[in-house]
């Protein structure tokens, strides 16, 4: 596939599951083409980073279902920041943890599971939507029901995949990537080289082999497609590159030049741009 | 050598929390509580696991194991871990925000998002570091209960409550507990230097303290050595706290 094909098949108000962690294995390249396709009211599922924040600045989204957005080594996304203190998105807030148990609900096609998580805090009160279950043995215990979190189509980025949709990481975490893709009813896999299927599984050891093609519709080969986030051991994060995006998000006029530099064009010219600082 | 220190002096204090926890997951989340669980890890407290902040378990210099952010869920869960979160406010039942400034559906100033801190805070033991102790982190309520405090904890009850314990709160002037009848804020030691009053000045509420308020132990000869020729040569921990 290539990225205008998942693009395409992506539309206006579905609901899109990210893989990778803060600023780290974002499927960047996929992302920044939706931020130019012109997609709105989307709801972004994500262990927020970059990805949330460049799809609110092109307006793409309606609301966030997250537990935090942060590039990282720089604490806050300025976009996300603004765009709540702003009022300009909707903000579904979970712990961490409850994220990732609603996406293994999604996965094992549960309404929910429960959870400690939550409990006695105010995301119940932030979440009007959420209840809790107590359990039906003797322990009669209450917890949180965490909702399974359905997503319409998930995109994450690997190392390397074939063809056929077998992806594997080579860095140290696989983040939530494969549970992402089990949440949902289309998954899209970028990654920096696409390989024959004898390389792909020579290439380390069976375990890092993340997912598989009954979890995976579509691969797109996208060459430092997570730019400017992590993609170890290929790249690490651009951090000067990730100040600069800060440092324009902090003013329309800042932005609109970063825009008109690095995102107006194409996936090429955003590479071809990032080349020439 | 020379007199350690406020950074120093706070280093030993989060080392401190960590005492006769055993083998669990330390989960320091800045720089000063991060040198402190590895200096508790190469003295008193050898068994402290502890990670590298990205996917491996670290002990001393070496790797020892692997810890990918999924498994971290499992052992939040599981109780085997004590966390020393950083706070944006604080109440005196240990209520803790770092979600957002003002009211949540429009606020102020959105911060970090609630991220682990209620999950934490019902599963296992939680400690926090606060660099700048001042009336606007230490406030008479918290804009969003991200981590529960004592108050929400009894609210709640048993048996959703058994795993909640705030231990400590180290900030640059003192350390903090909730050791009284009602488990609200006390003051538990004062740094080198600090003064009861002025700890009492820098919090936003009325503080418990004991008549005496004994001073923070110092760092010892040993301690003093390795964080500064061997944890933190750069002297990192002196920018933390400025």
């Amino acid at each position: 596939m290539s990225v205008a094909d998942v693009v395409g098949e992506l539309r206006s108000g579905m609901t899109i599951g990210i893989g990778g962690w803060g600023s780290r294995r974002k499927p960047m390249a996929l992302i920044r083409a939706i931020a130019r396709s012109g997609l709105t009211g989307l709801t972004v599922v994500s262990f927020g980073g970059p990805d949330v924040g460049l799809l609110i600045a092109a307006g793409c989204v309606r609301r966030v279902v997250t537990g935090f957005v942060s590039l990282d080594s720089i604490p806050l996304e300025p976009h996300f920041r603004r765009a709540r203190q702003e009022g300009t998105v909707t903000l579904t807030e979970l712990d961490e943890g409850m994220l990732y148990w609603g996406l293994l609900a999604a996965a094992n096609r549960l309404p929910f599971l429960p959870m400690r998580a939550g409990l006695g805090s105010d995301v119940p009160r932030v979440g009007p939507e959420l209840r809790t279950v107590r359990s039906p043995y003797p322990d009669g215990e209450e917890f949180l029901a965490v909702p399974a979190l359905p997503l319409d189509a998930a995109l994450i980025h690997l190392n390397r995949a074939d063809e056929r949709g077998n992806g594997r990481y080579l860095g140290p975490d696989p983040y939530f990537d494969d549970l992402f893709c089990l949440a949902a009813r289309r998954r899209y896999l970028s990654c920096e080289r696409v390989v024959g299927t004898t390389e792909l599984v020579d290439g380390g050891p069976p375990q890092g082999l993340l997912v598989n093609r009954m979890m995976v519709d579509g691969v797109v080969a996208t060459p430092n497609g997570a730019h400017f986030t992590s993609c170890v051991p290929d790249y690490g994060r651009d951090e000067a590159f990730q100040r600069e995006y800060a440092a324009a998000a902090a003013s329309p006029p800042e932005w609109d030049r970063f825009r008109e530099t690095y995102l107006d064009g194409d996936e090429a010219g955003y590479q071809k741009a990032v080349r020439a600082r | 050598m020379s007199a350690p220190t406020r950074a120093e002096v706070c280093v030993v204090a989060c080392a401190e929390t960590w005492r006769g926890d055993g083998a669990i997951l330390a989960g320091p989340m800045a720089l000063i509580p991060r040198l402190g669980a590895r200096l508790a890890q190469l003295t008193f407290a050898p068994d402290l696991v502890l990670s590298d902040g990205e996917a491996a378990l670290v002990h001393g210099d070496a790797v020892e194991g692997w810890l990918p952010y999924r498994a971290v869920f499992q052992v939040v869960a599981s109780g085997r871990r004590h966390a020393m979160m950083g706070a944006s406010q604080l109440d005196r039942h240990g209520n803790q925000n770092i979600s957002c400034i003002g009211d949540w559906s429009r606020p102020s100033r959105q911060l970090l998002g609630v991220r682990g801190a209620p999950g934490n805070t019902v599963n296992h033991v939680v400690s926090y570091w606060v660099p700048r102790h001042s009336p606007r982190i230490f406030v008479e309520r918290v804009d969003m209960v991200c981590g529960i405090g004592y108050d929400r904890a009894a609210e709640l009850g048993a048996p959703a409550n058994r795993f909640h314990e705030i231990r400590t709160v180290v900030t640059d002037l003192a350390v903090l507990d909730f050791a009284t009848p009602d488990r609200r804020m006390r003051l538990r030691s004062v740094h080198p230097g600090v003064t009861a009053a002025e700890v009492a000045r820098a919090t936003g509420f009325p503080l418990a303290a004991p008549a005496d308020v004994p001073q923070t132990r110092p760092p010892t000869t040993e301690e003093l050595a390795l964080i500064r020729d061997r944890l933190d040569p750069d002297g990192l921990r002196e920018r933390e706290l400025r």
